[in-house]
């Protein structure tokens, strides 16, 4: 199978603590893939790593083939990172217009994709707003729109739906599973369980290291568990 | 280009922040309006009381503006300078005059002792003085003038492009802008050329404000003056955002001023530096508004050609090269390639 983002080994650390461990996983093209674990297990870690953002101390990640860090796959990919990377003084238009620049977007895609992904979020009306009046909802839907911008085929979310309402955030991942669909890959990190439920396949992160990773239904299958948190607190607390 | 998207982006903030724009603008040019007042304003009348005087002197001195000459009894003149209330007094004993200053303004004393020398010397032949660069109005605001213009613009460009690189950073936006096809290299041009542009507005209405309507002395053509305003603008724009990395956040910021800002001050020239020591002299060499301030005064004060200050402007030049080859560099903490 054609695996769009592959990890062998890889293992990180920051000033000789140990973040990651021995991670070794691929992602297949069109997969939503789950990162399921609590705050400092490492899941932002791990997804900073898939981006080329932090080169890992040990092994290699590769995406679409090809060893990161590398500017090349960073065209291909969107990434939404876990605080809302916005500038406050421009309006939520002018920051798409900004990201859309980069990506080196055509005049004429880069107005109608600011349109789309802003209907998308649900934003049009306040896109002429600057970002400092949104609330932390809205910054989040707005950076959403800033990774899809550009159409990517790999997208990455760093917790996707924190302070999201769950309209919003139901609306969000139907459009998610839409670009699924149409054969996009997607990572999605979380520490809610029932969001969890959502993806193809999940890992499961404690201290650095994958407990659990398979489908959610095999996961509670296997224990004969009801839900993915007692999955998860089987694994956990085992491995302890 | 990607530069020019960051570009765009900067000027667009700028435009928003309205706040900025008025540090980086007013701000300097109402600190030398004060300047200019506190230094310009009329000298103090200097309060002399004369003690059995000749007339002819008395009478040479009464002829100027700035002398306020007192008739007085010796023991009333000295219990009135025990008060401060008298800047001198002049006494004459046995034909030679003798003169008692008060003495605790240096400017005064040496006001007095000109204005007492020129006038009890004034049997000998008046000297005729030429002057090879400025006038006898030559004030001290004339002097230091040049050195002031290229201080606060130094300090306000430092200020404000450090802390919008620290921003971009503490924002998260540095790391997001980084996860996309951006190199670091145009992140750091981007950034120069943004506020570059900026800084050309901003030299050229500071340094006209000074010359024009503060009347700073002025020999030298106001194009140079520019472009040496310009060049010490884009040194502090890149030495503040490279520092800018290694602040935690604004307030850290803001604890590189008495260690990189308030130095350059002491060194730039506002004091004498020839008699200091080698080594003092030598720190002073590296500190880039010493270049700035020196082909500035060279300029305003002594009409200086290209030839004689373009020494200072490569120097400037070089610093400038040197602190964003550090800062692409630098950058490297945030993405490997």
């Amino acid at each position: 199978m054609n695996s769009v983002v592959n990890l062998q080994n890889v293992s990180h650390q920051i000033k000789q603590k140990s973040i990651l461990s021995n991670i070794t996983f691929s992602i297949p093209q069109g997969e939503v893939f789950g990162l399921l674990g609590p705050s400092g297990s490492g899941k932002t870690t791990l997804v900073k790593l898939i981006t080329g953002l932090l080169v890992p101390a040990g092994g290699t990640v590769y995406v679409n083939g090809e060893r990161m860090p590398s500017l090349e796959q960073m065209k291909r990919y969107g990434f939404m990172a876990q605080s809302d990377a916005l500038y406050q003084e421009l309006t939520g238009k002018e920051n798409l217009e900004f990201f859309a620049s980069i990506y080196r977007l055509s005049k004429q895609r880069k107005k109608q994709r600011i349109k789309e992904v802003l209907e998308m979020v649900n934003l049009v009306e306040d896109s002429h707003r600057e970002v400092e009046k949104y609330s932390g909802g809205m910054k989040r839907r707005l950076s959403l729109a800033a990774a899809l911008l550009h159409e990517p085929e790999l997208i990455i979310l760093d917790e996707p739906t924190v302070g999201i309402d769950p309209v919003l955030r139901q609306s969000i991942w139907k459009e998610l599973n839409r670009l699924k669909d149409n054969g996009v890959t997607i990572i999605v990190t979380t520490h809610v369980m029932d969001e969890a439920e959502k993806c193809d396949r999940l890992a499961m992160l404690q201290d650095g290291e994958i407990i659990a990773l398979n489908a959610p239904k095999q996961l509670k299958a296997e224990i004969g568990a009801d839900t993915i948190e007692d999955v998860f607190l089987h694994y956990g607390g085992a491995s302890k | 280009m990607n530069t020019w998207t960051i570009t765009r982006r900067i000027l667009l903030q700028f435009k928003r922040d309205k706040r900025s724009i008025a540090l980086m603008i007013a701000a300097p040019i109402f600190v030398l309006t004060l300047m200019w007042l506190v230094l310009e304003s009329g000298e103090d009348e200097l309060k002399i009381a004369a003690i059995d005087v000749p007339e002819a002197f008395e009478e040479q001195l009464a002829e100027k503006e700035e002398v306020n000459l007192i008739p007085m009894e010796e023991s009333k003149a000295k219990s009135e300078m025990a008060d401060a209330g008298l800047d001198a007094f002049v006494l004459w004993e046995n034909g030679e005059p003798s003169v008692t200053i008060e003495g605790s303004d240096p400017n005064t004393t040496s006001d007095v002792r000109d204005l007492l020398q020129k006038a009890l010397g004034s049997e000998s032949r008046a000297m005729e003085i030429e002057f090879l660069h400025g006038s006898e109005d030559l004030g001290l605001f004339d002097y230091i003038g040049p050195v002031l213009i290229g201080f606060f613009v130094f300090f306000f460009v430092f200020i404000v492009g450090g802390v919008s690189l620290l921003r971009e950073r503490t924002q998260g936006t540095l790391e997001r802008i980084l996860s996309t096809p951006l190199k670091r290299s145009e992140l750091v041009f981007g950034y120069l050329l943004g506020f570059g542009l900026f800084t050309i507005v901003q030299s050229f209405l500071i340094a006209a404000y000074s010359i024009y309507v503060l009347d700073m002395f002025m020999e030298g053509r106001f194009f140079y003056v520019l472009l040496v305003t310009f060049l010490l603008a884009m040194t502090a724009l890149s030495l503040g955002t490279l520092l800018s990395a290694f602040a935690k956040n604004e307030f850290q910021m803001i604890q590189f001023i008495p260690v990189v800002i308030v130095p350059q001050v002491f060194f730039s020239g506002l004091f004498p530096l020839e008699g200091m020591a080698d080594w003092l002299q030598a720190i002073g060499r590296v500190m880039p508004l010493t270049y700035g301030a020196e082909a500035l005064r060279g300029i305003m004060i002594r009409n200086e050609s290209f030839s004689d200050f373009q020494l200072e402007l490569y120097v400037l030049t070089s610093f400038i090269a040197l602190f964003t080859l550090l800062n692409i560099s630098a950058l490297k903490r945030h993405r490997r390639i």
